[in-house]
């Protein structure tokens, strides 16, 4: 947020419309947490950067780490001193983390320690919609997920109290329409902050004997069956024979008690809102049971609880009888995607035979001939004045110069348009954070095969140091020829602005030295060359040049974000289309500037024939002069 | 005021980059400070990149509602972009929905790229006025590009929106908003901006 926000405020009473990700952040201070750490991913990155409001070196640490891994550990060793500790990642993230995770619950915690995981249905700031959910289960630890925003606060507090109780890591699941939304939350106390880091010389935090510690986790889980029977954040509200009960975790809760009222059903259908996914509260679950016979299951974005409720209907089926669970499987709720409120609405209309409708169907008929051929779809590309414009730019003209057919392996980060037209489609792979490093590597090595078609692999500096470190010391290592660059724009731009090891400031604010991407790639043994993407044509030829060696190489194309360069500097130059020289549709270009370069700020005036700067646009970055053949657009320096 | 009973479903429509988040945040800000509850729901992770950003302000006082708006149950669209305005509609309208819309367009890059046209302006402003019970257009791009600033776009849209007297908001409610929550060096366009947008309004009345 752009304004000072009151997330650090003591004043209990107090009520403040909160993003969930800042209420998160809020419930892990009203629990005294002491140390906070995160990779930025979205959905889940304004957690930490709420909690470095109230960051202070004796009282809170908070910090953005290297990668989730990183993150993870950091918070663990700050509990295994007795100290309260968050780490947050989006669910990519989990993945990254998961190695640790999967030994930490076998190891126990001291000071509580919670682990916020921000899924992200649909895909709407991802690369993959996965669902954590099931990570808990194959992990055996606690996994509760939030459903509102003052909920989400109260949820985070009480996971650090039950991580302490029964030593264990504990999983706190929110999605984005949670974490990015925002409601009111009363603000409860914060705690004064008290004891001493102490790590206790006669304990220890291992998974050793592993079937011991193994043993203890499942029967944990056991006793949580009953406590999670009495948790407050199990709640059923509806009659007391309800034709049918919706099951529902997350922002299905909302969507489904609003679905509900919409359809006027309260005296049908009853709602049992699941708060402690897993292990499943059974004892509150056959109260639910015993009411109905017909139960839906709404959640996102895999059958999760739907699975867990009829392994256990299952396992009861003598106590039971016959129920219906409807849901994913039955094709009620959809198995892909976010829910919208329209999925619980449609499925208690099929289920309850009921017939609603939003808007008059008269409405409707008009709505669909009135915006017929109106509405046209918004492709994603790059900021106005974006340095990737230009790097993708030149990497798109060299490799055509080059003539081989060469491709680029791309990587997660706003540069992963790329592979869409705004970055001119010249990314062709995409996967995890640094993969796209290592999915070169092995298509390098594939040139003593009779490969003739050069490979670049592009990755940005954040990304750089999460993941593909590892990746690059391997393409020196077993010499793979592909040339690798690093889109350099000094920040965490997709998810934000956050610092990373090379922009020479941590989350605390503390100045540091920056750790420079080219001193590292030097030392694995690349001879690096550094250039401004700006330069266009100096960019091309050195792209071009990297594609003829047949040894592994590194280019760093370092140009800070626009949007970053924008707020420090303002604009660099005032843009503006010569109209005598730009000849239209007579120059032999064909739009060249517009059709090819593609730049927001840069448009085609179909009235005059020209090129025109949109100056509520432009970002003054000055490129497109180098690109018109007649040199029609012109710059001039902003004073 | 007599169309304002809850729940209220306002919609703020426009492009990365329009300040879209911004404003929704602060028009729930208000509704809390006067005593309402409010909870807001975005398209959010690609909004600085071209994208279309929709934000949904659902302002009620008691009862539950949910952060997205159910499919045409929209009470009020504020579009920052006429195309972007209609595509709410499409979704959310209804017989009895208000429309504040400015009117400058920003191309999708298929239409910069020359792959699509940008479809015709005045057929959107038909069809806008037609599936609403009551449309204002303004050109805010023009007057905040007078101002000086393109940015202060979403300020006077804003100041139009509380010029049409449809919520039981006031300026000064809205001007303590952003006294408490934008950055002081911003505040004085900012609420000229409003003012401007407010006054624009009142003049077509």
């Amino acid at each position: 947020m752009s304004f000072p926000h009151p997330i650090t405020l003591n004043e209990p009473g107090r009520i403040e419309l909160l993003m969930g990700n800042e209420a998160i952040a809020r419930g892990a201070l009203e629990a005294g947490v002491r140390v906070a750490a995160a990779y930025p991913g979205n959905p889940s990155s304004e957690i930490i950067e709420a909690l470095s409001r109230a960051a202070d070196p004796e009282r809170l640490h908070v910090q953005w780490s290297v990668n989730e891994k990183v993150a993870l550990e950091v918070a663990a060793g700050a509990s295994f001193f007795g100290l309260r500790a968050l780490a947050a990642m989006k669910q990519n993230g989990l993945n990254v983390a998961y190695d640790f995770l999967t030994n930490l619950n076998l190891c126990g915690v001291k000071g509580g320690l919670v682990v916020v995981v921000c899924d992200d249905p649909g895909g709407i700031s991802s690369s993959n919609e996965q669902d954590t959910r099931f990570m808990a289960r194959l992990t055996d630890i606690p996994l509760l997920e939030v459903s509102g925003f003052e909920g989400a606060r109260d949820m985070v507090r009480y996971a650090f109290d039950l991580s302490e109780e029964i030593g264990s890591v504990v999983m706190v699941r929110s999605v984005t329409r949670i974490s990015h939304g925002r409601g009111p939350v009363t603000f409860g106390p914060l705690p004064e902050p008290s004891e001493k880091p102490y790590f206790d010389p006669k304990g220890s935090f291992t998974p050793f004997p592993i079937l011991v510690k193994h043993g203890k986790r499942h029967e944990a889980l056991r006793e949580l069956e009953s406590t999670f029977s009495r948790s407050p954040y199990n709640v059923y509200t509806g009659p007391d024979n309800p034709e049918l009960v919706v099951v529902t975790s997350g922002i299905g809760v909302l969507f489904s008690e609003e679905a509900v009222e919409l359809l006027g059903l309260q005296d049908r259908v009853g709602i049992a809102r699941l708060g402690t996914t897993w292990p499943l509260p059974k004892t509150w679950l056959t109260e639910i049971i015993g009411k109905t016979d017909r139960l839906l299951v709404v959640e996102e974005v895999d059958p999760f609880i739907e699975n867990n409720l009829k392994e256990f209907l299952g396992e009861n089926a003598g106590r039971f009888g016959a129920k219906t669970v409807f849901g994913k499987a039955s094709g009620h709720i959809p198995l892909e995607g976010g829910l919208a409120p329209e999925h619980a609405i449609s499925a208690l209309k099929t289920l309850c035979e009921i017939s609603y409708e939003s808007r008059p169907e008269a409405y409707s008929k008009i709505v669909k001939e009135k915006t017929a051929g109106l509405i046209i779809d918004r492709a994603l590309g790059f900021c106005p004045g974006c340095p990737h414009r230009a790097s993708f730019w030149a990497i798109k003209n060299a490799l055509a110069k080059d003539g081989r057919d060469g491709i680029v392996t791309g990587d997660i980060g706003c540069y992963a348009m790329s592979m869409w037209p705004s970055g001119y489609s010249v990314a062709k792979t995409l996967q995890a954070m640094g993969s796209g490093l290592g999915v070169a590597a092995g298509m390098g090595i594939l040139d003593a095969m009779g490969k003739d078609q050069p490979v670049i692999a592009v990755c940005g500096d954040s990304t750089f140091f999460h993941a593909a470190i590892p990746a690059l010391i391997n393409t020196r290592f077993n010499i793979s020829p592909f040339v690798t660059i690093i889109l350099d724009n000094s920040a965490t731009a997709m998810t934000g602005f956050q610092p990373h090891p090379g922009t020479g400031m941590t989350c605390m604010g503390q100045p540091v030295d920056p750790i420079e991407v080219e001193r590292i790639c030097r030392s694995i043994g690349f001879d690096v060359k550094t250039l401004d993407p700006f330069d266009l044509d100096a960019t091309e030829s050195v792209i071009l040049e990297a594609l003829r060696s047949d040894q592994p190489q590194v280019l760093i194309f370092k140009r800070t974000c626009a949007l970053v360069a924008l707020k420090e500097s303002g604009k660099t130059y005032r843009m503006g289309v010569d109209e005598e020289k730009c000849i239209g549709e007579a120059c032999g270009c064909d739009r060249y500037c517009t059709r090819v370069f593609k730049c927001p700020g840069l448009i085609w005036n179909p009235a005059k024939g020209k090129a025109e700067i949109d100056e509520a646009i432009c970002t003054g970055c000055g490129v497109c002069t180098d690109i018109c053949p007649e040199q029609a657009i012109h710059r001039e320096v902003v004073s | 005021m007599s169309a304002f009973s809850c729940p209220y479903n306002l919609i703020i429509a426009g492009v990365g980059g329009q300040g879209n988040v911004l404003i929704s945040q602060l028009i729930a800000r208000a509704f809390i400070r006067k005593g309402y509850q409010a909870i807001v729901g975005e398209t959010y992770g690609v909004s600085q990149r071209g994208g279309s950003v929709m934000s949904h302000v659902r302002v009620f006082k008691e009862g539950v509602v949910g952060p997205i708006i159910p499919e045409g149950l929209g009470n009020l669209v504020l579009g920052l972009e006429p195309m972007e305005t209609l595509r709410i509609l499409k979704a959310y309208g209804n017989p009895d929905i208000h429309v504040i819309t400015n009117t400058r367009p920003i191309s999708p890059v298929d239409v910069i790229a020359g792959n699509l046209s940008y479809p015709d302006l005045d057929n959107i402003f038909e069809s806008i006025s037609l599936l609403s019970k009551r449309a204002w257009m303004l050109d805010a791009s023009d007057l905040a590009m007078e101002m000086g600033n393109a940015l202060l776009t979403n300020m006077i849209m804003v100041g139009a929106m509380l010029g049409t007297d449809l919520l039981p908001l006031t300026m000064d409610d809205f001007v303590v908003i952003l006294q408490t929550y934008t950055k002081t060096e911003g505040f004085d366009a900012n609420r000229s901006a409003l003012q401007r947008g407010f006054d624009t309004i009142k003049a077509t009345e």
